[in-house]
């Protein structure tokens, strides 16, 4: 494999987007979800906590075997079927050569567990007399053998491996949001480089399951009362978590013009930030990573789609800074689809190539009054990420004109 | 002037600083000697009681204090002193201000039984504990350490910190096999012209009741109890499961070019990685051991070798029934009648099973195996498994020359990473 110096040539497409969410399953469901008013979401369920719950999904169209159903958690189905998806919308899916030499990047959180099993060892651990035997008997005797498998992170990965064959190599990435950012970057830059020539990278969350609820209730990062858009919500703000799984196929160009593949826009560039959460940090990000993409930005037709997630001061820091750039239409997804850490990025990302595809920005029902209407053609789409504690990123993905798609070189290969 | 590029033109990626910790003690020196010596660091689990459980043994770190103890808390003190004693070895950067990017292989973090009871005490419930009687004692507004703490990031967050790399770090999980991902990655960075230098580090100290119920649950660990020392005993007849373990391991990976411009030694060459994903099973190997033995095939490739080169491996070499069985068929395959007489000997006899640290942990090893030439032992070794015609250097050190070494990494979920290694560039 040649990772020489970058080849000026190589550019970065994207080939294949697999979404699912609370607007149900596929491009066309999201599409028609986003121009739509955002659907209600779950207040009940972990009151005074909300969600926005996944829609139905019939899982046997992309994970056949009810054995391998029966050996994940829900984060795991999500991601397995949402990866499904992505390698159907490639035309990669059962070319088993090619999924042979696919890389994956996952990006993962974990540690689904078993609620029952939990509350009745608190339970009884109030009362023994003996605790920590009490927990080792009990653990011994309560914990399902495959249950360990539902919750390690790497798993999901693993899963997308076994039930659909992506094998060429398996690499996951666990820290939030960063995570989701960091898996597009590096298998951005393993292409551009010429260290890949196709690869799978996504990421999945559950939210109706009470760990992801206890850990951001601690850190009393969750939105309570009524829900608000996520630039409108006042004081020290809140996530609603989301469910939702979303999975890319990023392919070098020429790779994807010799297989025929079509592709439904250009990443041109994803950069990645750190910064410790002090006043302006945020913005001082934001301006670094913006220059990035400055001198590729067009005249017209640039949008935002934004990874806000409602906590404060982050989200006001980005709603301040975008604001300032020239009137861009921005939207904010989160809105819809509520906050999913790991996954939200690349579902931004997947989400912003079907709006190249269709070749304009879906519409707003943002009552904040910030997200304005586009009329003119969308030609270029800055996704961000300001995590709700890390996690700060930047992607620009371009729209393909049917000219630039056939004049690729087919590949010569070395 | 030699080349600081390798045969395909890319950057030669060189180690010039290395920590470690494991059961055996810190740093490179007491390693070193206790591995060469053929020492155990396999003792009775102290930490917690061990009534009811099958495997009340372990590689636990009992030498390093924390306050409050957790996975998280023990896994970035480890990783905070192999990587202080690696930056310091490479004399790279400024104080707090490492120029490369960190890659960190982590186990996967939780909220565990001691916050968990302290959550279910703050919600005040009489009687049964429901989840909704937890999400109030979360919502008190007292337990913003526990989120902190428990949050995946906050591990590389605090290296971050303190060591001052540049960038988003990265955290990742490969299973058994992060530490050498990490490695890999750093060495990508590197290939890429995107980084000089890289910090690559691989931790774990996430031995506890639950953790060791689930590996238990699985029928992965070892259950010869007594004596502890003698429970890990890979490529033997008689081997019955891993012995689970702590410890970590960093590298200062640079470009050869990098090093040699401000003078520094560089301690190996990494000559190549490959990896190969399984897709057979969750935690079995596919019964053809063709993702292993492509995933060796690939490292040994990447480096611009064949498999003739290769003097030693450092196999993955768990102790479980599955998986010497597995390494035993891929290194037949790999490298065929010189199986019988290629030195593979398993660090985890005496280490145990690192888990997430273990690949850097071992890729630390096959280094100081180069540099000293001389290979540790597989200790333990007293019932050979006739299925398994292998020179596992038993149970006593042996001097060799040792020009390229292989490191084998496969974890649970499929995912396979192989590192080759050199003292010297080519």
């Amino acid at each position: 494999m040649a990772d020489a110096a970058a080849d000026a040539a190589r550019e970065v497409w994207i080939t294949g987007v697999g979404v699912v969410s609370t607007l149900g399953e596929g491009v066309q469901a999201h599409w028609q979800g986003l121009n739509a008013p955002p659907r209600a979401a779950d207040p009940a369920t972990w009151a005074p906590f909300i969600i926005h719950p996944l829609a139905a999904l019939d899982l046997d169209k992309q994970i056949p075997k009810k054995g391998d159903q029966r050996q994940m958690e829900a984060w795991q189905r999500i991601g397995t079927y949402a990866a499904g998806l992505a390698l159907d919308s490639a035309g990669a899916k059962g070319n088993a050569e090619l999924l042979a030499r696919m890389d994956m990047i996952v990006a993962a959180g974990g540690g689904e567990r078993d609620a029952a099993v939990d509350t009745t060892i608190l339970s009884g651990l109030r009362t023994s007399e003996r605790p920590e035997a009490f927990l080792n008997e009990r653990l011994m005797n309560d914990l399902r053998p495959t249950l360990f498998l539902a919750q390690l992170s790497n798993l999901l990965a693993g899963n997308i491996s076994i039930v659909h064959g992506v094998t060429g190599s398996s690499r996951t990435f666990m820290g939030q949001e960063s995570a989701g950012v960091d898996a597009v970057r590096i298998a951005h830059a393993r292409l551009q480089a010429g260290q890949s020539e196709i690869a799978l990278v996504g990421g999945a969350y559950n939210a109706d399951q009470i760990a992801a609820l206890l850990h951001f209730a601690m850190g009393r990062c969750l939105w309570k009362g009524e829900l608000r858009p996520v630039w409108d919500r006042a004081g020290a703000g809140g996530m609603a978590l989301g469910s939702l799984g979303a999975f890319l196929v990023l392919e070098e160009s020429r790779h994807a013009a010799a297989r025929g593949a079509k592709p439904l826009a250009r990443l041109s560039t994803v950069v990645s930030s750190h910064v410790k959460r002090r006043a302006g940090a945020v913005t001082a990000a934001l301006a670094q990573m913006w220059s990035t993409i400055a001198p590729r930005r067009a005249a017209h037709g640039l949008a935002v789609i934004s990874g806000a997630t409602g906590v404060e001061p982050a989200t006001s820091e980005e709603r301040a800074f975008l604001s300032a750039q020239g009137g861009i239409a921005m939207r904010a997804t989160g809105s819809h689809l509520g906050h999913a850490l790991e996954a939200q990025f690349p579902m931004n990302i997947a989400l912003a190539a079907i709006a190249l595809e269709q070749g304009r920005l879906f519409h707003s029902f943002d009552r904040s009054g910030l997200e304005h209407a586009m009329d003119e053609p969308l030609r270029q789409v800055a996704v961000t990420s300001i995590g709700h504690w890390r996690g700060e990123g930047l992607a620009l993905l371009e729209a393909l004109d049917e000219r630039m798609i056939h004049d690729v070189p087919s590949r010569s290969r070395r | 002037m030699t080349s600081h590029r390798d045969h395909a033109g890319r950057p030669i990626v060189v180690v010039t600083g290395m920590g470690v910790v494991t059961s055996l003690g810190v740093g490179i020196a007491d390693n070193w000697r206790r591995l060469a010596a053929g020492e155990s660091g396999i003792h009775a689990i102290t930490r917690f009681a061990t009534e009811g459980l099958k495997t009340r043994i372990a590689g636990t770190i009992d030498f390093v204090q924390i306050e409050q103890l957790s996975s998280p808390e023990l896994s970035e003190r480890l990783a905070e002193m192999v990587a202080e004693a690696a930056i310091a070895q490479a004399a790279i950067g400024t104080r707090g201000d490492f120029p490369g990017p960190l890659f960190l292989a982590v186990p996967p973090i939780e909220l565990e039984w001691p916050q968990r009871r302290m959550l279910a005490e703050a919600a005040g419930a009489n009687g049964t504990i429901t989840n909704q009687d937890l999400l109030r004692g979360a919502d008190t507004g007292r337990f913003d350490s526990f989120y902190r703490r428990f949050t995946f990031a906050s591990v590389a967050d605090g290296l971050t910190e303190r060591f001052g790399t540049k960038g988003s770090p990265i955290s990742l999980s490969t299973a058994c096999a992060s530490g050498a991902s990490a490695i890999q990655l750093g060495i990508e960075a590197i290939r890429r012209g995107e980084a000089e230098a890289t910090l690559c580090i691989g931790t774990d100290g996430s031995v506890n009741p639950e953790s060791l119920v689930r590996f238990s649950l699985l029928s992965a660990l070892s259950t010869a109890n007594d004596p502890p020392q003698a429970a890990a005993k890979p490529f033997s007849k008689n081997r019955d499961g891993f012995v689970m373990a702590e410890g970590a391991a960093a590298l200062v990976l640079e470009s050869l070019e990098h090093a040699v411009a401000r003078g520094a030694k560089p301690l190996g060459v990494i000559e190549g990685c490959g990896e190969m994903a399984d897709s057979f099973h969750r935690t079995r190997s596919s019964p053809d051991g063709k993702p292993i033995i492509g995933c060796i095939g690939n490292a040994i490739a990447d480096a611009g070798l064949t498999p003739d080169d290769i003097d030693y491996i450092n196999p993955h070499g768990t102790g479980t029934p599955e998986n010497d069985k597995m390494e035993g068929l891929a290194a037949a395959a790999v490298f065929g009648e010189r199986a019988k007489r290629l030195p593979m000997s398993s660090n985890k006899s005496m280490i145990g099973h690192t888990l997430s640290a273990a690949g850097a942990v071992e890729a630390v090893f096959t280094l100081l195996t180069l540099e000293h030439q001389t290979l540790p032992p597989t200790i333990n070794y007293q019932i050979p498994d006739p299925a398994l015609q292998l020179d596992v250097v038993p149970n006593v050190a042996r001097a060799a020359r040792v020009r390229h070494a292989l490191s084998n990494s496969f974890g649970f979920g499929g995912q396979n990473v192989s590192l080759v290694v050199a003292r010297e560039p080519m």
